[in-house]
Order: C-alpha cells, then structure tokens, then sequence
C-alpha cells in the first residue's frame, strides 16, 4: 500500500509553488495522511517562503477538497506536516542555511519538481535551473549525509527530436545523435550570459537602444529615456539569451532549450550521484486534472492553453502539425500518482537509476487531427464572443507545414512594423491614434501566433513514440485500492472525454474572456477608472494645458501675440511664414520640448511687457477659450468641487496663462520670462526672450510636481495628472492616477499597456474656427514686424 | 396702401404647405386640412425723417421737461442703451441706438455737459465686442469714448461699480449700476422690439446686479407671468415696476428714450419668408427651392455664417421720449399696432417652427437650452389673455436643435447641459439644487467680466423662461433634431412634422384642433 510504505516518511518537495508541485503536495496531504513534507521554496521578491507556500499553495483551489474534508483543522494539519525551508535550485548548496539543511538531513525522500518549464527561458537560467538543479539537490543530500531517495521529474522530450520509439533509458543510451558534455555547456552558457552582457554594452547597440526608445517615448526627458534605453538592452540580453538557448537546444538535435537542459540535466545527475539512490520520472505535455482532486483542475497558462484561447479567438488561422502524428499529454494526476508510487516504491536494486516516462502515446495515442476537430467542434458549439458580443467563428486548420505558417506570419508581422513606423512618424493624436492602436494590437496579435508557432510547433510535428513499459510493469503490482486511488495507467484516458468535458472548460474558465453573448451590463471599464480618479480621496489634479484642455499650442499663442497689431496683408504673410517653419518646429519639439520652448520664446525677445500683457487678455478669449475642451475645463472644476487640489504644470508663458487661468487653479506653474533691464526706460520694459528657469516640460515636470506635493504636504500615490504627450510620461508616470487627453500615439500605445484612462476630448461643436491663429484688426504696431528699436520709436512717435 | 393687419388663416385643400423656419435654414411642410395658420401683420410703414422725429422726442418729451432743459454744465451724465439682444436680427446701419445717442449727445454738447459715460446695459449678459459696440453706436461716437474709457460695457461683478438703492414693498433688493445711480441724469435708449422690452425693466434689469435680479428672475415669477408679454399680467412687470419706484425714489433721474420697429425682417432676395406662401411669386418659389438646394449642401458652420450675417431691413416706426411709464404706454400701443393679432380659441397643439437667432445667440450658436428658451420661453409667451395652445395641449416645434455650443459665449451653458439638466429637468429643483453655485462660481464670474461670456447663471434664466409653457403644456415634440440633445431637454423628438403629429395623438386624441404660429415676423397673439 502506497500510503502505508510512506507512513512516518519526511518528503522533501522542490518546486511546490509550480503546477506539478502544488498538486503533488495536495495529493500527499489528502491521500497519504502519515506523511510529513518539507517544502524547498525560493523566497519571493517581497515575501518570505513561507508567504509565499500560505498564498501560492495552500490557497490554491486544488486545496479546495482538502479544506472541505478537514473544515477547521486544515490549518493546523498543514502547519504540523508542513516544515518550509528557503532554498533555490539555481545556486549552489541550494542557497541552505543549517536549519534548512538539518530538514534537508532529515528526510528519507526528496522530490525534485522545480523547474524552468518556460520553453523560452533563457540559455543560463534553463542551464542553472534544469541541468545543475538536479545534481545540486543530489550534491545537498549527500553533503548533509543523507541518503534518501532522490525522485527526479525530469521530461519525455529529453528524447529529442527523433523518429520512432523513445524507450525508458539513460539520454545518451542511444546510438544516434550528439553526446555532448554537460559541463562543457554549462560553461558555454555563462559564458554566453557573460558575453551577451558586454555585447549588450558596446557603443553600436546602446545608440540602437537610446534610438528606440526616443522612438517609443519622444521627447520624454532624459531619465525615463535612460531607464528605457536600459530596459530595451536588458530585453535585447534576455531575448539574445533565448535565442542562444533555442539554436544550442537545435543543434544539438532538441526542439527547446528546455528539452535540452533537462537532458544534460539527467546526465550530469547520473554522473554526479554517487551512492545516492535515484529515480527519474518523465512525463510528457502535462495537462489540467482528469480526476484529482478534482477534474479539469489546473494551475497557470502554460503550453496548450494560451495556443487553445488564441485559436478560440480567432487569432490562430494556421498552426503547423502532422495530423497523423501523436499529440501526447497527459493528465497531471496521473503523473503525481506516477511520482508518489515512485517515492514509495524506492529505488531500484540495479546500479542504474530506474527511469519511468508517464505518457500516454503509446499505450493510448491522440492524434493530432483528432485533438483539433474536437477543439474545433467544441468552440462551434461553445464559442467565445467578441467585445460586441458576437460568436467567435474558428478557423480549421489546414496542416500545413511549420516553415510555411512562420513565414506567413513573419511577413505579416513585417509588414505591420512597417505600417506602425509610417503611422507613428505622422503626428496624429486623440482619435486618430486609434488608427495606431488598432494596428497594434494586430501585430501584438500576429507575433503572438508567430511566436507560438516557432515555440510550440516542434511538439505538434513530434513524431516520438514514448514507451511506458515500465511505467506499466509498476502500474500492475499496485494492489486494487492503490489502483484505485493512485490512478496512473494511461490506458483509462477517454480522450473524447477529457478534452470536451474536463480540459476545454477548464481552459475556458481560467481564461478571462466572455463566454456569454451581448453586450457588457455595469459601468464600463473607463467609466470605472474615471471613478476612481474623481474619488474624494484623490487631493491633487495636475492639468497640462495645450492639447489637454486647449487645442493649441505655443505657436498659435505667439503668432496670435505677434500679429495682433499687424496690418491685414502681413498678418496673413506672417502666419504663413509660421506655418511653413511647421515641420521644422515639430522636429526639435520631438528632440527636447525644453530646449524648442528655448529657441521659441527668443522670438518674444524686445517686445514690449505692457502691450503683451493687454493683449494677452484677449487671447483668453480668441484662443484659449475659443480652442478649449468644455469637457477639460469641466474636469478641473470638478476636481476643485470634491476639494483636490488643481495645479496647471505648463510650458505656456505666465503672459498668457496666468492671469487669464487663474480662477480656475489653485496654482500654476509655467514658463517665466524677464523684462530686459537695459531698454527698460523706452517705452516702458519689453521681453528679453530669456526664460528665468528651467521650462517646466519632461522630468522638470514631474520634478515640478514633486516639489509641490512636498510643499503643499500632499502624496503624489493619491494624485491625478492629464496630459497629452509623451513627452509628458515623467509627469504621469510620477502620479498615482495618470490620465492620457487625446493622446498622440506614442502615448496612446503607453497609456493602453498600463491600463491608465484615456479621455477624447474636443472642442465644441459651435465655437468659431478661425483658421489662421492670427489676432483680430487692430491699429496699433507689432513687435513681429519689426527690429524692436524701430517699433519701439514708431510707438513712442503715436503715443505723442 | 396702409399694410394688411394680421390675419388667421384655415387650411383647406388648396391651401400650399406651410413655411416653417428651422434654424438655419426653412422647410415647407404641409399642415392637415382645418388647422389654422396665423400670421403677422404687414411692417408698418417706418418713420420718414427719422432724425428729425428723434429730435422732436427729445425736446418735445412726454411727462418731462425737454431735455436740453435737464442738461447743465459740470453734470454727470450717463446713457445707457440696450446691448446685443436687441434687435432681431441686427438692423442695419445706422442703428437706430447711433441715431438717438447722437442727437442727445448733440444736445448736451450744446449744453456744455462734458461728463458723459455711456453704458451697455447688458446686465448679465455677455459683453459687447468692439465690432458689435461700434455697429449699436456708430464708430464716431465709439472713436470718440472708448479710447478713454467713457463707453464701456456694464459689469454686473464689480462690487465698485455697483450701488445698492433699497428694497422695495416685498423685500427686493435693487442694485444698479453706481454711475448711473448717481449720474444727475441717466439717458436710457431702448429699442422696444417686443412688448416686453422696456419701461422700468430697461434699467431695473439692464443695469441690475444678480443680487437684484434673482428676484424676478426666477421660476415663480415665470410661472405667474401669463404672459410676460402681457406687461399687466406680467409678475415679471411688477417686479420691475416696484424697482423702478425705488430707484425713482432713491433720486435716480431717467430719461426715457424707447424706440419702436416695423416687423420687416428679412432682406432681399430672402423676403418671401415673411409674405404668405399663397402670394409667393415665380421669383419666390425660385428663391425658396434654390436656396434650399444650396443650403442642404453647405456645411453647418457656413450656414451658420450665412444666417448670422443677416442684417434686417426693419426701421423706426415711432420714438417716445420722457418719463419712463408714460412713454412706455405710448411704445406699448406702437408695438400692439404692429404686432397684435386676433386669434379666437386655444388649439390641441401649437405649432412653430424657431428661426436662426434668439436674443442670446447673436454671431453664435443657437445651444439646445436656447432651443427651449426660444421655444417655451418666448414664443410660447406672444400671447395676450390666454396661449395659443390649451392647456395640456402639445407644442410642436421645429429646430435642429444641434449638440453644439459656442465656447467663449456659453461656458456656464455647457456646464449646466452636462451636469444640471442630466440630472433633473423641473425648473424648481434646478433652481433649488443648483441656481447659487452656477451663479457665485468664481471661473463663470472671470469669464463674464473678461471675456465674452454670458453669466454663470444665464441658463438657468434661460430655463425658467419656459417654466411657465412647462407647467402648462402636455407635451414638446421638437421636429428635425439632435434626438439625443431634445431627449436632453426632456422632450421628444420627431423626424417629420408627420410623425410628430402621430405622437402628440397620444396626448391630445385623434382629431386635433391645430394652430401655427408663423413667426417670424414678430407678432403678439391675443386669444379669446
């Protein structure tokens, strides 16, 4: 009796926090009362192992049959038969201190499930994790002088990519195929990461870096596009770490890097056991529970299922695959009843550690075209629907082979990139960048279905039979109750069955998508955030202006200010003047907004303070009001009545801004220009064109910001600011509540990653549309026209 | 040949369709057999030497010495004139406001005054802008005060400006412009297009505070003014009368100038809108379709400009001059010759169809809540004794009443569209909840004083103005609009004349009794 071999037996569990870990130490719990566990957990970021078994494990669902059998007692059996202790496969000596390793001495079984199961992780992590992870639990035991039995769960696909029967031997006990040494790739992998990291360094790649996260951001200021720059090299190692992983992993004849690792990983235990009794287990795709504890149960999205939703929306039109060939999961109870008989069998008598593959390919295959139909079938019958509430229709899949279905997608992708580049260098914004969205989201799609397809090809094309003899030689010494509670024989799958009743539901709940026709009831999703934002907890509001509450921006201020008292014939020559500098302005806005703010604000330079300041008014009412967002003005005042604080952080001149904005902010921060001292006494002061401080744009606003939640006593976490540009992201990243007005699409992309509120704000339909930014017929002289001296002499001559 | 007075016409067979305005632009639709359709008198003649009649009412006056008698050297003298509301549409130049200013402005310069200021009286209504203050008084006179500060336009929020002057008999506080309070003579030259305008309400409201005005302005007095065209059935008018005694009594000397115009509305080629359809000529019909045509293909904002740049033909029919309750009297009897129309009984449902302009969207939009200012406010209250319409009966009105607001013009408007009437639409909760917020609001306060915006709480009058066709009618079905901004408004909307009718049949039978109210030209109906 397996239950009774492991009464009063210590298990040591690696792993537990996984899909197998968790249902492994469910199953023991439930169904071998006698036995303790000790838990090797790795502590999270922010929480201890022990945390992390009370959240990650314990408060699974799996433990829902558990809890209900044992109501009130199930925390406290828990704390009696569970020991946690920290520990990390990925370092060497497991990362133990000596109370851990007394737990470790203590046990007479130890259960290596920890893995890196991505079939994307990098070269070196799968390397420390899979292939020394093994041989360093071994080296632990032995050097706590234990001798318990190590069940190592390793994977069928350690076979490779071969043709035929995959038998129940040692990696290497094959005539064909490479036999590479272990330690010579462990070698070569940290010497990748170590490369890969210098590389990652050199002049070229930190330019294409900073290239593109200008491209991303734009004007953004210099930290965030530092800390971005930083991230794209971090991703570029991490992603040229994958590819190393992937090609070594193929060259050497195995579909991933995890297959790989895993291989040298059963090789290297072998080699380095020493005396220590060894069992290793394979099982092949593992998938959600046929029976324990409960059927269809599952922990994660992992290999079939992201594929299944995908396809179930509509996304997958193609996926490479032999439809002949064998598709060969397994249910993931039978592979812990498979590894808990193992624990309790014990090692084998033979100087060669038995192998056990838990698969069901050759004792019970699936098809490939098989598993299709029926997942067809079933999303005809049950399908997801769309966010309009429509049935989702599923493609059917031709077969076609993987070369051809890459190459399709990779040119769509291509061409999508091609079309966000040309999109992006336009300069829309609001509900343009919708445009952009949109093409996102399908090349976000389409590289999704691309990379499935180069990860997850591989194993629908396997044309590797595993043998289970073994497996089932064990599976017919089990007496009738073990049988019936340690079910593993592969045989008893009904695949029709498992796949329509219990694994496709399964999937479909886990997933967050809508199985039910129609529209959404409820308030929508920005109808949501907008509460919260116009929460009465909320106590700052920071507003932009231009483009967040004005559509306009300080071109139109100044060439309004400037042609205000031009004569008809040069104010139209002026404005178009003006507008032929467009693209030239636009340009070095998108290098540094402070630094063409600078260049900008020269051009006030002699003019004069007082009669700027006068028609300054006015601008309050051809301008700012005439090109402002109802809805925006609406905002501030809103914010002002549930008693936040409103503050405008704008590049805008105090000129124009501030006596003109004052009633409606507490406080306004802007850019702030001198008088020059010199021509103070001819015709009163005039501008110098020098701002006095740094421009509030970039990080100077979010600095800005901070600095005045520091005055003024208020957290930044409980404020809200609006703006509509990237190049405002310091300002919105600094805030617990960003918002994106009319978002341009940089931001629009930033905003919709991050879930912020997007408001589409517009002008109001009534207002005049003036279509030169020029002021209205007046008498008197501009500073525009001409040299200041003159103007200045001009207007003292009218004065008298 | 004297002009035709009014004249109530009943559909028959023969009868053509029926013209009926819709904002910027007009529609022809055809009324069923046996409603009536009534129309306005002709435009009276207009006044044939029209300075010389000015100067004769100046120093021939009524109820007051002539004025060059009030006019000494070293005074303080103050003219006021009715601002941009007035007339519809604007007339064109010379104003008739350019004439009187100019003839009184004579007179005191004879006399030696050179203390003049003179004064939009806009109470809370947007500020003149310099093009719109240089059309009203010519741009001599403007050239000559505005560059020193002496034309100015009134600003009801500045607590400087303001004098306060008592109460009258039911505890209302009169608040008026300080200058013309304690100016030795205040000149107020009026415009008295309907029978509303002037008398006492010239200065009691026109140079009124808010403080001031929420006494008349208010839904109570609204509903207990039936109608407010109706000066003697007008609580409106009371209120205003008892404020005039109290700044009469406080020592405010006024001077009474009201000035009266023929209904002549629309230019050439475009004076087919107001002549009965049965008497268009071959040349009208042409104008109709052909303007019609063109205008179903211009753009909104085009079309907007268009309308908004008509200038009117209408001209002085008459000038009153003196002592403010007995010139009105006399202005009253020129515009009830003018205007008056015999109508006999109340009808199920009231049709009209609302043109481009109201008093408050002069070179601007007509919003949704002028909409049902034009509409319920001043439309619905042309009336003498009793509506047009029974009481519970439908009001039909045509407009397409577009989502669309002017953003310097009606900032508060917005506001109260968005977050007043998405709440409620009874003017008494409105009222109650919100009126002192919108009016108190410091952002509407700047915007009126600095920019060109009406008041923060100028909608709210707006909506009380047709509090009293709320409390009365059944229904409002408005044809041809924005259906989600007339849902707004709280009534329904319609996409044909037709299916408007089929819906009030819901309210007021099968067989209704039906009359059209074909306005403009402005007309007063007297229903008995």
């Amino acid at each position: 009796m397996i239950a009774d071999a492991l009464h009063g037996r210590r298990l040591l569990v690696t792993g537990a926090t996984g899909f197998l870990g968790t249902a492994l130490v469910e199953r023991l719990l439930r169904s071998v009362p006698g036995c303790e566990l000790v838990l090797l957990v790795r502590a999270g970021r922010r929480s201890t192992p022990q945390r992390r078994v009370q959240r990650e494990v314990l408060r699974n669902d799996a433990f829902d049959r558990l809890r209900a059998d044992l109501g009130d007692r199930f925390d406290e059996e828990a704390a009696r038969r569970i020991t946690v202790i920290a520990g990390d496969v990925g370092m060497d000596g497991l990362g133990l201190d000596d109370a851990g390793r007394a737990a470790l001495a203590s046990c007479d079984v130890a259960i290596h499930a920890a893995a890196a199961v991505a079939f994307d992780s990098p070269l070196d992590r799968a390397v420390e994790v899979n292939l020394l992870g093994p041989t360093r639990v071994a080296e632990a035991l032995r050097s706590a002088g234990s001798t318990a039995h190590l069940v190592s769960v390793s994977t069928c696909y350690v076979a490779g990519n071969r043709r035929g029967r995959a038998g129940e031997v040692a990696v290497f006990d094959t005539p064909f195929g490479p036999k590479p040494s272990w330690r010579d790739e462990v070698a070569a992998a940290r010497r990748a990461r170590a490369d890969t990291e210098a590389e990652s360094r050199t002049p070229p790649l930190l330019a294409r870096f900073a290239k593109e996260a200008r491209a991303e951001l734009g004007a953004a200021g210099i930290p965030l596009l530092a800390s971005r720059a930083e991230r794209f090299r971090e991703t570029w190692v991490a992603h040229t770490m994958v590819e190393a992983g992937r090609a070594r992993a193929r060259a050497l004849g195995w579909p991933d890097a995890y297959a790989y690792t895993k291989a040298l990983g059963e090789q290297a235990l072998c080699e380095t056991r020493g005396d220590l009794p060894v069992t290793l287990v394979r099982p092949s795709i593992i998938e959600s529970a046929l029976a324990e504890p409960r059927p269809g149960w599952i922990r994660g999205f992992r290999m079939a299922e992201p594929v299944i939703i995908t396809y179930a929306r509509g996304l997958l039109k193609e996926f490479p695959g032999i439809p002949e060939g064998v598709v060969d999961v397994i249910p993931v109870d039978l592979v812990v009843a498979a590894v808990i008989d193992a624990a309790a069998r014990g090692p084998k008598p033979t100087p060669a550690p038995a192998i056990v593959q838990v698969a069901s390919g050759s004792a019970n295959p699936l098809r490939y075209r098989h598993l299709v139909d029926m997942v067809h079938d079933w999303f005809s019958q049950h399908p997801l629907y769309d966010a309009k509430g429509q049935p989702i229709v599923v493609p059917r899949w031709s077969f076609p082979g993987r070369g051809r279905v890459q190459h399709q997608l990779q040119r769509a992708v291509r061409a999508i990139d091609l079309a966000e580049k040309a999109l992006g260098a336009l300069p829309l914004r609001g509900s343009q960048a919708r445009w952009a969205a949109d093409l996102e989201e399908r090349r976000a799609e389409a590289s999704r279905a691309l990379d499935y397809v180069e990860l997850y090809g591989a194993y629908a094309e396997t044309e590797a039979v595993f043998a289970v003899d073994e497996l089932l030689a064990r599976w017919s010494t089990l007496d009738a109750t073990d049988q019936a509670s340690f079910g593993y024989d592969p045989g008893v799958v009904d695949w029709d069955h498992y796949v329509t009743q219990v694994h496709l539901p399964s999937v479909v709940e886990h997933a967050r998508v809508r199985v039910t026709p129609g529209s959404r009831t409820g308030p929508s999703r920005s109808q949501r955030l907008r509460d919260r934002v116009l929460a009465p907890e909320r106590h700052l509001a920071a507003f932009d202006l231009e483009n967040t509450l004005v559509a306009s921006n300080v071109v139109d201020s100044y060439s309004w200010l400037a042609t205000r008292r031009l004569p008809p014939d040069e104010r139209l020559r002026f404005a178009l003047r003006t507008l032929a500098e467009a693209p030239a302005l636009l340009a070095l806005d998108r290098q540094d907004r402070g630094d063409f703010l600078r260049h900008f604000y020269r051009r006030f330079e002699g003019a004069p303070v007082a009669q700027l300041e006068e028609d300054a008014t006015q601008l309050l009412s051809h301008l700012l009001l005439t090109k402002s967002f109802p809805a925006g003005i609406r905002r501030v005042r809103q914010h002002r009545r549930l008693g936040h604080r409103t503050v405008l952080i704008t590049g805008a001149l105090d000129v124009v801004v501030e006596r003109n904005l004052a009633p409606l902010f507490d406080d306004i921060v802007c850019a702030r220009m001198s008088p020059q001292a010199s021509r103070g006494d001819r015709g009163g002061p005039r501008w110098n064109g020098e701002l006095t401080g740094a421009p509030p744009t970039g990080e100077a606003r979010a600095q800005a910001m901070a600095d005045y939640a520091e005055a003024e006593g208020l957290r930044l976490e409980e404020a809200v600011a609006y703006a509509d540009s990237a190049s405002d992201l310091p300002m919105l990243e600094a805030v617990g509540f960003p918002v994106a007005v009319n978002p341009e699409i940089r931001l629009a992309a930033v905003a919709r990653k991050r879930g912020w509120l997007v408001e589409q704000w517009s002008k109001s339909p009534g207002g005049p549309r003036p279509l030169l930014p020029i002021g209205p017929v007046t008498q008197r002289t501009s500073f525009a026209r001409r040299p200041a001296a003159t103007a200045a002499v001009a207007e003292r001559g009218r004065d008298r | 040949m004297s002009p035709r007075p009014g004249f109530v016409l009943e559909v028959d067979r023969s009868t053509p369709p029926t013209l009926f305005m819709h904002g910027n632009g007009y529609r022809l639709e055809h009324l069923p057999v046996g409603s009536r359709i009534v129309y306005p008198p002709e435009p009276l003649p207009v006044v044939r030497d029209i300075d010389g009649a000015i100067r004769d009412a100046l120093l021939h006056p009524v109820d007051s010495d002539p004025l060059p008698a009030l006019l000494f050297p070293g005074m303080r003298l103050t003219i006021a004139f009715d601002d941009i509301s007035l007339p519809l549409p604007p007339m064109r130049r010379p104003d008739v406001r350019q004439r009187v200013i100019e003839a009184v402005l004579d007179l005191a310069a004879e006399a030696g005054v050179d203390d003049v200021h003179l004064i939009a009286a806009l109470a809370l209504h947007r500020r003149m802008t310099e093009a719109e203050l240089r059309h009203a008084v010519g741009d001599r006179v403007y050239d000559a005060f505005a560059p020193r500060g002496l034309l100015y336009n009134f600003d009801a929020e500045d607590p400087d400006a303001l004098a306060s002057l008592g109460e009258t008999s039911q505890g209302e506080e009169v608040e008026i412009s300080k200058r013309a309070a304690e100016s030795d003579l205040l000149v107020y030259v009026n415009i008295n297009l309907v029978a509303m305008d002037g008398g006492h309400k010239s200065t009691a409201t026109g140079l009124a505070s808010y403080r001031s005005l929420r006494h008349h302005h208010n839904v109570r007095t609204m509903q207990h003014s039936r109608s407010f065209m109706d000066q003697h059935r007008s609580e409106l008018h009371s209120s205003n009368w008892r404020m005039g005694e109290v700044i009469r009594n406080a020592g405010v000397k006024i001077f009474q100038i009201e000035t009266t115009l023929n209904n002549d509305t629309f230019p050439k080629p475009f004076d087919f809108l107001q002549k009965r359809e049965w008497e268009w000529s071959l040349r009208d019909r042409s104008s109709y379709l052909a303007s019609t045509k063109a205008l179903a293909r211009t753009p909104d904002r085009v079309r907007r400009s268009i309308f908004q740049s008509v200038l009117a033909p209408h001209n002085m029919t008459g000038v009153n001059a003196g002592d403010v309750e007995a010139v009105h009297e006399l202005t009253t009897a020129k515009v009830m010759e003018q205007q008056l129309v015999h109508v006999e009984g109340q009808a199920d449902i009231l049709t009209l169809g609302l043109p481009h302009i109201c008093p408050y969207n002069v070179h601007s939009v007509m919003n949704p809540i002028l909409v049902m200012c034009t509409g319920l406010g001043y439309f619905f209250n042309l009336y003498r004794r009793r509506p047009l319409v029974r009481e519970g009966g439908v009001l039909i009105v045509s407009h397409p009443t577009p989502w669309a607001f002017h953003p310097v013009h009606h900032p508060s408007y917005i506001d109260f569209f968005e977050e007043v009437l998405t709440e409620t639409t009874d003017p008494l909760e409105i009222e109650k909840t919100y009126e002192q917020s919108f009016a108190e609001d410091e952002w509407y306060r700047h915007l009126y004083r600095t920019s060109y915006a009406y008041h923060g709480v100028h909608p709210f009058y707006m909506w009380y103005w047709g509090a009293h066709a709320l409390q009365h009618l059944g229904g409002v079905i408005i044809v041809g609009g924005d259906a989600k901004a007339v849902r707004r408004l709280g009534f329904k909307p319609a996409t044909t004349m037709g299916d408007a009718l089929e819906m009030a049949s819901d309210v007021v039978g099968r067989d209704p009794s039906l009359t059209h109210f074909h306005c403009p030209p402005l007309m007063l109906a007297e229903v008995t």
